[in-house]
C-alpha cells in the first residue's frame, strides 16, 4: 500500500462528489427532514423520539454510505476504469481505503449535521455526551462504507447492489434491538443480533442515550464495530481481482 | 529492460478461455520493440482479449506470454505500461485536468511535475482547450482523447490501445498516427494498436491479422501484400481468410 496513492484516490472521489451537487444535498439533507419527520410522528411521546431519534443518528450514516459506496465502486468496476486501474501500480488497499478515507469524510459532515440538529433543533434528549454519540455514528457509517465496498464486488449491476441493501441492511435493524428488546426475541434471532455488527453500534448509542459518562460495554460495543468494519474492508480488497474473465 | 533485441510481447501457445469457451487458440506472435504494430481482424476476432491479456487483466490465460521480457501481469510492468480500454474509461464527474492528475498520481508521477506532465499529454491529444470541461460533457470523441492521453502519461516503454482512433475524424485521426510514430521514434516506445477497419493498416510499420482467436500472418503490410499477391491489406486478409478456409477443410 501507498499512502500518497490513497490519498490521491480520496482526493479524486471527494472531487467526483464535489461535481454532483444534488447527490451532495441529498446525502446531507435527507438525514435532517426524516430526523425532523420522526420528531413530528412521536409528538405525544418525545422519549419515543429519543430512543429511536439516537439509533437512526448512526444507521442513517450506515445506510447511505452503504449505498453510496456500493454503487461508485460498482460504476468503476462497469466503466472500465477499474480494470486499467488495476493494470497500474495502484494496491488493492490503496483503492479501498481510499474510497473509506473520502466517503468517512463526508460521513463526519453528514453524521455532524444530524446529530446538531437532532441535539440543539429537536430537542433529542440525551444523559450522556452528544459527542459520544457522534463518534458512534460515524464508525456506523465506516461499517456502512466497509459493507457497501464490500457487497460491490458481488454485484453486476445497479438494480443488483441496490438489493444488497433491504438484503442485508435492513434484516440488521430490525433484529439490532431498536424495534424489540433483543433478549425478548425468538432465540436463534436473538443470536444473530449477537454476531451483528449493528445491535452494537445501536447498543452503544442507547447507552449514551440513557446514561450520563463512558456506557456499560461501550469499548466492547466500539471494538466490535470498528473490527468489523476493518474486517470487511480487508476483504473488500481482498476480493477485488486483477484479472477477470 | 535495456535489451532491445529482445521482442516487446512474446507469445507462445498462448490460449484464453472466456464464457467456457477457446476465444485465443494457440497464439504464436512477438511485436518487435520500437515499432507501431497493428493488430487487425474482424470484430469478435479477439483483439481486446489479447491486449487484456497482454496487461494483464484476462483471466484463465494459459501458454506463454512475455512482455518487456516479464511474465505478462507481474507487478514489475504495471509502471511500464500504457492501456486503452475500448470503451473510454474515464470519470465523467471530473474534469478532462483532474482525471490525469488522478490517473497521473497513481502512476507516481511527482506533485511538482505533474500538472506539467498533464499539460503535455493533453496537447498531445489535442485537448488543450477543453481541459477544464467535465468529461461527461465532452463529445464522444473528445472523450476517447482523455482516455488515451491517461495510456501516455508516465512515458510507458509499451503501449497498448484497443482501437483508439475509432470514431474519430479524419484530421485527428492522422494527428494522432503521426504522434504514434513519434513515440516510437523519438522515445523508443512500442505501440500494440487494434483496429477492426484495414483502411489504417498502412499507417503501421507491422502488421498481426487476426480471426477467430487465431494470427494468419504476421509481417509488414508490403510483406502481406505480396505474400498474397494482392494490392491492399484488405485484399490481403480476403486471400489469406480464404486459403485458411482451404487449408482446414479436408
Ligand atoms: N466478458 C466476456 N465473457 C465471455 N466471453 C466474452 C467476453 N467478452 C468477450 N467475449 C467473447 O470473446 C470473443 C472475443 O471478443 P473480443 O476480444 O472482445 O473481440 P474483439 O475485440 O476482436 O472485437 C467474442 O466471441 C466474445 O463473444
Ligand atoms: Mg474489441
Amino acid at each position: 500500500m501507498s499512502v500518497g496513492r490513497t490519498l490521491a484516490t480520496a482526493r479524486r472521489v471527494l472531487r467526483q462528489l464535489g461535481h454532483d451537487r444534488r447527490t451532495v444535498a441529498l446525502l446531507l439533507f435527507v438525514p435532517l427532514f426524516l430526523l425532523t419527520l420522526l420528531h413530528y410522528v412521536f409528538e405525544s411521546d418525545p422519549r419515543l423520539f429519543d430512543r429511536v431519534g439516537a439509533s437512526l443518528l448512526g444507521i442513517f450514516p450506515l445506510i447511505t454510505m452503504f449505498l453510496t459506496t456500493s454503487i461508485a465502486t460498482l460504476r468503476e468496476r462497469t466503466t472500465g476504469t477499474l480494470e486499467r486501474l488495476m493494470a497500474m501500480p495502484l494496491g488493492k488497499g490503496d483503492l479501498i481505503f481510499g474510497y473509506a478515507l473520502a466517503f468517512g469524510a463526508f460521513a463526519v459532515l453528514q453524521a455532524g449535521l444530524a446529530t446538531a440538529v437532532g441535539v440543539w433543533l429537536l430537542d433529542l434528549d440525551l444523559a450522556g455526551s452528544p459527542w459520544l454519540l457522534l463518534f458512534m455514528a460515524l464508525l456506523t457509517a465506516l461499517l456502512g462504507i466497509a459493507l457497501g465496498l464490500f457487497v460491490s464486488a458481488f454485484a453486476a449491476s445497479e438494480f443488483q447492489a441496490v438489493q444488497f441493501m433491504p438484503a442485508l441492511i435492513v434484516p440488521q435493524i430490525l433484529v439490532c434491538g431498536l424495534f424489540a428488546p433483543r433478549d425478548t426475541m425468538q432465540p436463534a434471532l436473538e443470536y444473530a443480533s449477537n454476531v451483528l455488527p449493528m445491535s452494537y453500534s445501536v447498543n452503544a448509542m442507547t447507552g449514551v442515550l440513557n446514561g450520563t459518562g463512558i456506557p456499560d460495554h461501550f469499548l466492547r460495543d466500539v471494538a466490535v464495530v470498528v473490527g468489523m468494519a476493518l474486517g470487511f474492508l480487508a476483504l473488500a480488497a481482498v476480493t477485488l481481482r486483477r484479472r477477470t474473465p | 529492460m535495456n535489451d532491445t533485441s529482445r521482442p516487446a510481447v512474446l507469445a507462445r501457445r498462448l490460449e484464453v478461455v472466456r464464457g467456457g469457451a477457446p476465444v485465443l487458440k494457440e497464439l504464436e506472435f512477438s511485436v518487435p520493440r520500437g515499432t507501431v504494430t497493428g493488430l487487425l481482424g474482424p470484430s469478435g476476432c479477439g483483439k481486446t482479449t489479447l491486449m487484456r491479456a497482454v496487461v494483464g487483466a484476462q483471466a484463465r490465460v494459459t501458454g506463454r506470454l512475455d512482455v518487456l521480457g516479464e511474465p505478462a501481469g507481474s507487478a514489475a510492468l504495471r509502471h511500464r505500461l500504457g492501456y486503452l480500454t475500448q470503451a473510454p474509461s474515464v470519470y465523467l464527474d471530473l474534469t478532462a485536468t483532474q482525471n490525469l492528475d488522478y490517473w497521473a498520481a497513481v502512476l507516481g508521477v511527482g506533485r511538482a511535475d505533474r500538472s506539467e506532465h498533464v499539460r503535455s499529454v493533453l496537447a498531445d491529444v489535442d485537448l488543450t482547450e477543453h481541459a477544464g470541461a467535465l468529461a461527461g460533457r465532452l463529445s464522444s470523441g473528445q472523450r476517447a482523447r482523455v482516455s488515451l492521453a491517461v495510456a501516455l502519461l508516465g512515458a510507458p516503454e509499451l503501449l497498448v490501445l484497443d482501437e483508439p482512433t475509432v470514431g474519430l475524424d479524419p484530421v485527428l485521426r492522422r494527428s494522432l498516427w503521426d504522434l504514434f510514430h513519434r513515440l516510437a521514434a523519438e522515445r523508443g516506445a512500442t505501440l500494440l494498436i487494434s483496429s477492426h477497419v484495414m483502411d489504417e493498416a498502412d499507417r503501421c510499420d507491422r502488421l498481426m491479422l487476426m480471426r477467430e482467436g487465431r494470427v494468419l500472418a504476421e509481417g509488414t503490410p508490403e510483406e502481406l501484400r505480396a505474400r498474397t499477391g494482392t494490392d491492399s491489406v484488405e485484399h490481403a486478409f480476403l486471400h489469406l481468410v480464404e486459403a485458411d478456409r482451404k487449408a482446414r477443410t479436408p
